[in-house]
Formats: C-alpha cells, sequence, structure tokens
C-alpha cells in the first residue's frame, strides 16, 4: 500500500524535493524557522536546510514580496509563506502590479517565478482580520496563478509544478487541511495547474469545490446519495487557470451545477464559475446554478456566529436539492448565501 | 496618606486589575470557556497604565491585538471585556471582535488590530482629526517593536513629523515578536531612533516604574496637546507568558523569564507603596476588591447570553 502522510508533510516533502533539485530554491517568511514551523509545513526544510535557504523575515511583507520577485527576475526561485491570507493584502501591489505584469512588460523577457503560500484562518477568536479567503481577489489579476488543493496528493504535486513552473503563482491553504492524511508517493511528481480532479463520480448534479469545501461537498454526496441522487464532486484545485472545460463536460452530463467556495459569494470565484457555465452551457442546464459560499460580511468572532457564518455539508445538500426541483421552484428556491442564515434546516451534521 | 501615596496606589490597582483580569482569562481558556486568539500583556502592565494615566478623556487610544491591558486602562469594564473575550453579546463588541479588537468609541478607545502595523497611520488620522479641527486632544498610539518593520509604520511617522501632529508613538519593546529575537528584525536595538530621520523627537526607558512611565509619556503627550508636536517612544519591557495562549515559547528559556519576573512592574510599585507609608491593610485590600471584580466579570461573561445570528448582518454597513 502506498505511504500515507499529512497534508503538512506533503507541503513540506514537496519543499524538501524542490530545494535538492533546484539550488535556486528558497524559502522566507515570519515563522517559517519556528519549531511549530507553519503548521508543520516548513519544519522539514528547514531542518533539512537551514537557515542558509530557509529563513525567518522581520514583519516586512510588502518589500519582502518585492524582494522576492525582483530575486525571481534575477534567476532565483523563491517561496514565501504568510501565516494567514490577510496579510496577501498587504503584498498585493507587489502580486499585482509587478510579479503579474513583469513578463508582459518585458515583452515576454523576464519571468517571475516566485511562489507565495498563504493560509485560510478559521476558528473561534480568528475574526475578522485573520480568517479571510482570498482567492477570487488574487485570481482577477492576468498574469498570476492561484492553487487550492484539498488533499496531501494535490497539496505536493501542485506546490511541485508552481516551484518547477514559469509564472508566480499564489498557494491557498485552508488550516483545517493541515492534518487531512491521504496517500502521497515518496518520489518527485507534479500535478499540473489548471485540471480539475474528479473527486466522486455520479450523474444527477455537479458540485464544484474548493479547499476545505471539497470535504463537506464529499460527506453532502454520501447523504445525497441516501436520497437517490448521485452527485459529482468535482475538487477545482486551480482557481486561475480553472478546468472550464473539464467542468463542463461534467455539466453537461448531469445538467445542473452547485459551487461550493470557501470565499464570499459576492464577486467570488463561485460567481466566475456560474457566469461562464451559464454562458457556455445556457441551453444544457437544466436548473439556475446555485453558490454556497460566505455572506457578504466579515467574520465575526463569537463561536455562535461563526457556526452559522461558515457553510458546510447541510447547505451543499440543500443547493444539490435545490438544482433537482424543476421550473419555477428550482428558481424560487433560496441558497444563496444570504439567505442561509435565515436557514431552518439544521442537521443531520 | 499624601497625594503622591494615593496617585499611585491607583495605577498600582489598574496594573493589578490588569494582571488578575489576564490569569482569569488563561484559567477560562484552559478550561476550554474561550478558544483562538489570546494574546496576553502580563508584564507589561505599567506601560498602559503609566501611559494612559496621562490623558484626558477626549484623547484617542489606538493598540494591537495584545489590548487587554490598553482597554481596561482606559477605563472600559472587566465585565464587557471578559464577554467580549468569552464571545458573548454583552462584550464590547457585541461579540464581533473579539480578543483582539477591543473598542470603545465612547471612550475613544479606537481598537485592537490584527494586522501587524496597519493601527499605526490609523492613529496618526484621529491625531489628524483633532488638529485639523483645533479641538486639542492627543492619540496615542501603541505597537510592538515587531511592527517597527513594516512600511505602515514609517510613512505614518514621516507624515506626523512632516505634518506636526499630536501623536505620541509607543514602541513596547518586549524583546520578541513571536519567537523572533529583536536582533533578527532590527539593525538597531533602539527603535526610538528612527525618529531621528523624521526629524522628530523621542524617548527610550524602561517600564519597571509606573510613575517613571507616566511622566515621561506625560512630557511627550504635553508636547502633543501644547506645540502639536509628535514623538516616538521606545518603552522597554517583557512579556512574561507566550506570544499567545498557542505559543510554547521554545525560543527563550525559563530561566531568562524567571530573571525577568524579579524585576515586576507590581512589585515595584508596592515597594514604593510601602515606603510612602502603606501596609498590609492597603494590599489585601485591593487585592480583595480586584478579586471581587475579577470573579464578578468572569461570572457575567459564563452568564450573558450568546449573540444572535441577526447580529451577523448587522453592521456591515450600519
Ligand atoms: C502584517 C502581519 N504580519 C504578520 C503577522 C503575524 N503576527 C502577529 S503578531 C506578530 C508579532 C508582532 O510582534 P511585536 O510587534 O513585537 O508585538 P508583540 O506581539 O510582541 O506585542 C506577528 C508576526 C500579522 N498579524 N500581521
Amino acid at each position: 500500500m502506498a505511504r500515507v502522510i499529512a497534508y503538512s508533510d506533503a507541503l513540506g516533502e514537496a519543499t524538501v524535493q524542490a530545494m535538492e533539485r533546484d539550488p535556486s530554491v528558497f524559502v522566507m517568511g515570519v515563522g517559517v524557522d519556528d519549531p511549530g514551523g507553519i503548521f508543520g509545513s516548513t519544519r522539514a526544510p528547514y531542518l533539512r536546510f537551514g537557515d542558509a535557504r530557509v529563513f525567518d523575515t522581520p514583519i516586512s511583507e510588502p518589500s519582502i514580496t518585492g524582494m522576492a520577485i525582483g530575486a525571481a527576475a534575477s534567476g532565483m526561485r523563491p517561496l514565501m509563506v504568510h501565516a494567514r491570507n490577510d496579510f496577501l493584502l498587504l503584498v498585493l501591489d507587489q502580486l499585482a502590479n509587478h510579479a503579474a505584469k513583469w513578463s508582459y512588460m518585458a515583452g515576454g523577457r523576464l519571468k517571475t517565478p516566485i511562489v507565495v503560500r498563504a493560509i485560510i484562518g478559521r476558528g473561534w477568536g480568528q475574526a475578522a482580520q485573520h480568517s479571510q479567503s482570498l482567492q477570487a481577489v488574487v485570481a482577477h489579476f492576468p498574469g498570476l496563478q492561484v492553487i487550492m488543493p484539498s488533499t496531501p496528493y494535490d497539496a505536493k504535486g501542485m506546490l511541485l509544478s508552481a516551484l518547477s513552473g514559469d509564472w508566480p503563482v499564489v498557494c491557498i491553504e485552508h488550516r483545517w487541511s493541515y492534518g487531512i492524511t491521504g496517500e502521497v508517493p515518496e518520489g518527485y511528481y507534479t500535478v499540473p495547474i489548471g485540471e480539475a480532479r474528479v473527486a466522486r463520480p455520479g450523474r444527477d448534479v455537479t458540485i464544484v469545490a474548493i479547499s476545505q469545501m471539497v470535504n463537506e461537498a464529499m460527506k453532502a454526496a454520501t447523504v445525497l446519495a441516501a436520497q437517490g441522487v448521485e452527485a459529482e464532486v468535482i475538487d477545482l484545485r486551480s482557481i486561475r487557470p480553472w478546468d472550464v472545460e473539464g467542468v463542463c463536460a461534467s455539466v453537461r452530463r448531469t445538467g445542473r451545477l452547485v459551487i461550493a467556495d470557501t470565499g464570499w459569494t459576492t464577486f467570488g470565484v463561485s460567481a466566475e464559475i456560474s457566469a461562464r457555465v451559464s454562458e457556455t452551457l445556457f441551453r444544457e442546464l437544466k436548473a439556475p446554478v446555485k453558490r454556497v459560499g460566505l455572506p457578504a460580511v466579515p467574520t465575526p468572532c463569537a463561536p455562535v456566529l461563526e457556526r452559522a457564518y461558515y457553510p458546510g455539508a447541510d447547505d451543499v445538500v440543500r443547493a444539490a436539492l435545490a438544482t433537482m426541483e424543476t421550473g419555477d421552484a428550482a428558481v424560487a428556491s433560496d441558497s444563496d448565501a444570504a439567505a442561509r442564515l435565515h436557514k431552518p434546516f439544521h442537521g443531520p451534521f | 496618606m499624601t497625594n503622591q501615596h494615593d496617585a499611585l496606589l491607583d495605577l498600582y490597582r489598574q496594573m493589578v486589575l490588569i494582571r488578575r483580569f489576564e490569569e482569569a482569562a488563561a484559567k477560562a481558556y484552559s478550561q476550554g470557556k474561550i478558544g483562538g486568539f489570546l494574546h496576553l500583556y502580563i508584564g507589561q502592565e505599567a506601560s498602559a497604565v503609566g501611559a494612559l494615566s496621562t490623558l484626558t478623556r477626549d484623547d484617542y487610544v489606538v493598540g494591537t491585538y495584545r489590548d487587554h491591558g490598553l482597554a481596561l486602562a482606559r477605563g472600559m469594564s472587566a465585565r464587557s471585556c471578559m464577554a467580549e473575550i468569552y464571545g458573548k453579546v454583552t462584550g464590547c463588541s457585541q461579540g464581533l471582535g473579539g480578543s483582539m479588537h477591543f473598542f470603545d468609541a465612547e471612550r475613544r478607545m479606537m481598537g485592537g488590530y490584527g494586522i501587524v502595523g496597519g493601527h499605526v497611520p490609523l492613529a496618526a488620522g484621529c491625531a489628524f482629526a483633532a488638529k485639523y479641527r483645533g479641538s486639542g486632544e492627543v492619540a496615542l498610539c501603541f505597537l510592538g517593536e515587531g511592527a517597527v518593520s513594516i512600511g505602515d509604520f514609517h510613512e505614518a511617522m514621516s507624515l506626523a513629523a512632516l505634518w506636526k501632529l499630536p501623536l505620541v508613538t509607543i514602541v513596547e519593546n518586549n524583546e520578541y515578536s513571536m519567537g523572533t529575537p529583536l536582533s533578527r528584525t532590527m539593525s538597531v536595538a533602539d527603535s526610538s531612533t528612527k525618529a531621528l530621520a523624521y526629524n522628530m523627537a523621542r524617548d527610550r526607558f524602561e517600564a519597571k516604574d509606573v510613575l517613571v512611565v507616566r511622566e515621561r509619556i506625560g512630557a511627550a503627550v504635553e508636547r502633543a496637546r501644547r506645540e502639536s508636536l509628535p514623538t516616538l517612544i521606545e518603552v522597554q519591557t517583557y512579556r512574561y507568558r507566550g506570544h499567545s495562549m498557542s505559543d510554547p515559547g521554545k525560543y527563550r528559556t525559563a530561566d531568562e523569564v524567571e530573571a525577568r519576573k524579579k524585576d515586576d512592574c507590581i512589585a515595584n510599585a508596592e515597594r514604593s507603596l510601602r515606603a510612602l507609608g502603606a501596609g498590609d491593610d492597603v494590599f489585601a485590600r485591593v487585592d480583595q476588591e480586584i478579586e471581587a471584580a475579577v470573579d464578578d466579570a468572569v461570572r457575567f461573561a459564563d452568564e450573558s447570553a450568546e449573540p444572535g445570528e441577526e447580529l451577523i448582518e448587522a453592521y456591515t454597513y450600519a
């Protein structure tokens, strides 16, 4: 049987293997050398290579990012790690105004292959400034790539793709993913950026899920199956570029689409997917696309409010069942995020 | 008893309140009654208490996620602070903000913030408003030495000096930025020297004696109020606990922490009070009072209601 390891160790192993193959790869970020090692993910590289290649930085994220981009254009492959997504907003100027456009502005003669890892916080006390899920913000910019692996296998393979590719890649990880275990080959391998993964095949409704919502979608699929609805769960994995063909091929078969994202629905990744699929497959859709995501408000701190704020498998089930309704009932059913807050249904989770 | 005795006793009481309050919060954390982030201020109390004792009601206070001490020193009630940490509707932000984000608009406690250094320009903005209106308030901004490395800090200092804003910026140098010692975040040991580049007044001293803190910060507050000039101050201090509750503190030795506890701001204040004539009865009374206040806050937080779901959407645009 193949070896089973945790998501955090898969990231660490990918980093070590990239560093072994390519001396220009180095790791920097606030706390990457800490014994905690960013939920364990930078511990192995630090122990293996020491602080010459894995080093702590002052709290100077914008300039550190700018330096990473400059170093990348000068032949290096920096891997930056941010303990929270929220800090991406500080470095967005460097990512969006510089890294994203450098190749373009240089007529294709300069590449900036930096990789930026950032974590989505979730849990009591994380609150408004430590829990945002900002994939849509980053993915908005042509020139940036955004990946969100949900399994240990993909975490390793996609990080290795990013660290050997030509483009600036932002890898967004969910804090709840680090403990997830799964089969991961010991050797070097890559998972291509831009290809979705069918996590569970099904014929009735397509559920495109992102990051932590993949787990919720899988739970939902089990519940749906018990009710006679076979859901196809697609782990999007890659946000930009995203697998338009793969998703459309599935929706063409099922005629129904639910998108479950960790971010806000409003102006979010789910909005982009919904728009593209509707544009492409308008006549083949049997019901309006349904979206599951965060309501359009910041994250509340109190645990009771958090529980109401975050969507779960029950919301995915409800959205999928709504797409199974036909005609006016489907149009009227409320699976959108704002309505979700006032839901009467609380089970079976 | 003398005025000096009474003034010091008041500051002492506030410091003890902060310490006991946070010890109770830490206990509640270990009991699972609260969770997530909890950044304790224990060891640094003289800094907030001394500094805030120089302000008027209308002055502005802006701080970091390590904000419990600031809030209590600003006169926010132990009940509303504890309830906020517990995530209850009776908390100062009705449970929406939590431990890192204490606010009290009435007392002009303008918040604790989670993005390191991002709040320093906000404090400059409070000072700007006061200057623009000519209303005479001063803004006090607290940050850790780790935050001195972020650009926002430098831009805010540059603007405050250029526009002569009534801003007193207090860098609480507790020697560690999470697990990173100061020597790995700054090319100088004294962050107040950053003021030189901006032609700003500066000061630096140890926060072991709350009266010294009060006097030195008082001078800067006066400069801000009378001359509308900013000051950058480094207060040298030490946190006894981890960066937050989840920090096992492997980056320093237990001996180091124990040695620093020997020069404790609360013990020092007690010694000074005794020299001014305070006897055991005085301390027994303070202990009793504070214990009752903290017990009351914990009970209040425990018994308070959870916020209702309608609150989630209430304030985004309202
Ligand atoms: C921009 C940003 N980067 C990193 C962090 C993570 N972080 C939170 S507190 C902290 C250490 C700050 O240390 P210091 O400024 O010295 O204040 P102290 O915690 O010691 O009071 C770090 C790195 C953050 N919150 N914001």
